[in-house]
């Protein structure tokens, strides 16, 4: 009795969470010509089709690859050294640069957004040059990245032995050669997967790059514009390709994790 | 060494004043001075009009909040419960959704709620009436469950899996009955999994501004909402942007402040793990 009521109860709040996913993904293959949402007309690819030669969905997609590159490979450099900073820092100058870095994570989205949308407007108010744009974007998207790249780094360079650069050291190695000997590898997974978070927070972004993005579409904010017209089933289609893509991503990253440590609870939640 | 590699932060310090401090403090200035760049009380002075609005979004971030709570707190402890494999598997599927857009997410659920939409289509078809849903506070409720809920399940399942399961079989031997471990041990020890999730639900629900304007209608104005009129919207005025915006952060921030005291300083671990 007491299982039924678990299973049921689960069941229903995975449907709770799964049945709009399921809903937008079955009326991407409806084949209508009014862009109607809710009723079914027959099975059809011709959604997918005209989402591959809509031009504008193309530039925007590019946009936000490249503006996730970007931030991610940069966040990912300033954040590690940063992480190794802060960890060798003394206590209180330690405190002090943890609660900044937590600053953006706890401050509401659409503060981080205006502000920043302040400083780029006053920015090209006093030196002139292009208004916002892509390198208001990538500039914001490092921003509101870094805390989290720096966060999980940071408890890998805990963990560390502190002895073993040290010995590096008495052996003879020189301190860049042992931290990229010794440090790096060890803190490599931290780094893979404040480079992952980095990677997935910038492509998902709307808030944030919506207030600094000028005249530029990424994806998410071309998807806002489109849930303000009454939209063609296009956006099912995107959204349909997203997920699944996401998934496969997903199931890659988790079967090559357990291939590679046996997947250790611990291991597991930091992929989280 | 340790010196020199202190010095390694140096350009993240300094990309965090560029990026994080100096537009703060621009928020700061414009929130007090006028279009002309004078010193003004009045942007701050007229945040009071909007005071419904700042109410109605307190409250509806709170029932969102309360009601992910009650929904997600049952998963977190089943979840937490299952053995290890299919743990990690219950856990992905919370989170797969959250991989989506959340734009999308919500645009899927125009597609429920409205007049003509699939619920209701539902209803016509079992014989019951039809439920007027877009468009109304409760939608705008559910929109923010639907979104933020992850955000509560997760760390609530983080601190409930550290739970040593001794504890709970001590208390058994010393005659407690079931109901009497989960509301003596097992609530007790969770609590800064339930802190983290109320304040990563609340903050994010409390300043949303695509939720309400998809599934609230008009009427449903948030803060979120009035800050974007005044920066991006017909309204445009961003020294009164910046005024509500500044009062925002100060209301999420005397509220993370009382959460903190119900803390024992252990809590922030659930809100890393994302």
């Amino acid at each position: 009795m007491k299982k039924a009521v678990t299973r049921l109860y689960t069941f229903l709040i995975f449907l709770f969470l799964y049945a709009p996913i399921l809903v937008l993904m079955v009326f991407s293959f409806n084949d209508t010509d009014t862009a109607s949402r809710t009723v079914w007309n027959g099975f059809s690819l011709r959604w997918y089709q005209k989402l591959f030669e809509d031009r504008l969905i193309l530039e925007a997609l590019r946009n936000t690859l490249i503006i996730a590159v970007i931030t991610a490979a940069v966040a990912t450099v300033l954040g590690t050294v940063a992480a190794v900073g802060i960890n060798s820092m003394k206590k209180l100058p330690r405190r002090i640069m943890m609660n900044i870095t937590n600053f953006p994570m706890v401050n509401p989205e659409i503060v981080t957004g205006v502000s920043l949308m302040l400083l780029f407007v006053f920015a090209v108010g006093l030196f002139g040059g292009r208004s916002l744009g892509m390198a208001s974007l990538i500039a914001a998207h490092i921003t509101f990245c870094l805390p989290y790249v720096i966060l999980s780094v940071l408890p890998k360079l805990r963990q560390m032995n502190p002895n073993l650069y040290e010995a590096a050291q008495d052996l003879g190695c020189p301190p860049v050669r042992a931290f990229f000997k010794v440090v790096l590898p060890e803190i490599a997974p931290g780094i893979v997967t404040g480079m992952i978070m980095a990677f997935t927070l910038s492509i998902d972004d709307f808030v944030i790059s919506y207030f600094t993005s000028g005249t530029t579409q990424t994806l998410p904010i071309y998807i806002y514009s489109m849930t303000r017209k009454r939209v063609s089933p296009e956006i099912n289609a995107l959204s349909t390709m997203l997920f699944a893509v996401v998934m496969v991503l997903l199931i890659v990253v988790n079967t090559r994790q357990s291939k590679d440590k046996g997947a250790p609870a611990a291991q597991r939640e930091e992929s989280l | 060494m340790k010196s020199k590699s202190r010095l390694l932060s140096a350009p993240y310090t300094l990309w965090t004043v560029l990026f994080i401090v100096i537009p703060m403090l621009l928020v700061v200035w414009f929130a007090f001075t006028d279009k002309s760049g004078n010193f003004t009380l009045e942007n701050i002075l007229s945040v009071g009009q909007y005071s419904n609005v700042f109410l109605r979004s307190i409250w509806l971030g709170a029932v969102a909040t309360a009601v992910s709570l009650l929904l997600g707190y049952p998963l977190a402890y089943i979840i937490a419960k299952m053995n290890g494999k299919r743990q990690g598997v219950m856990v992905m599927l919370v989170m797969l959704p959250m991989w989506m857009n959340f734009l999308l997410r919500t645009y899927a659920w125009m597609s429920l709620l409205e007049d003509n939409g699939l619920i209701n289509a539902l209803f016509v078809n079992l014989g019951l009436p039809r439920l007027h849903m877009i468009n109304t506070a409760g939608a705008v409720v559910l929109g923010m469950v639907y979104n933020y809920i992850p955000y509560m399940i997760l760390p609530l399942y983080s601190i409930l899996t550290k739970i040593d399961p001794s504890v709970i079989e001590a208390a058994q031997d010393l005659g407690a009955s079931d109901r009497k471990v989960f509301l003596k041990v097992i609530v007790p020890m969770s609590m800064p999994g339930v802190i983290s999730g109320i304040t990563m639900v609340f903050v994010p629900a409390v300043s949303t501004f695509i939720i309400s304007k998809m599934l609230g209608g008009g009427a449903n104005l948030l803060i979120g909402d009035l800050i974007d009129m005044q920066f991006l919207g017909s309204a445009y005025n961003p020294n009164l942007g910046s005024a509500i915006s500044l009062v925002l952060m100060v209301i999420i921030l005397i509220c993370m402040g009382i959460m903190d005291q119900f803390d024992d300083g252990e809590s922030t671990g659930g809100g890393v793990m994302l």
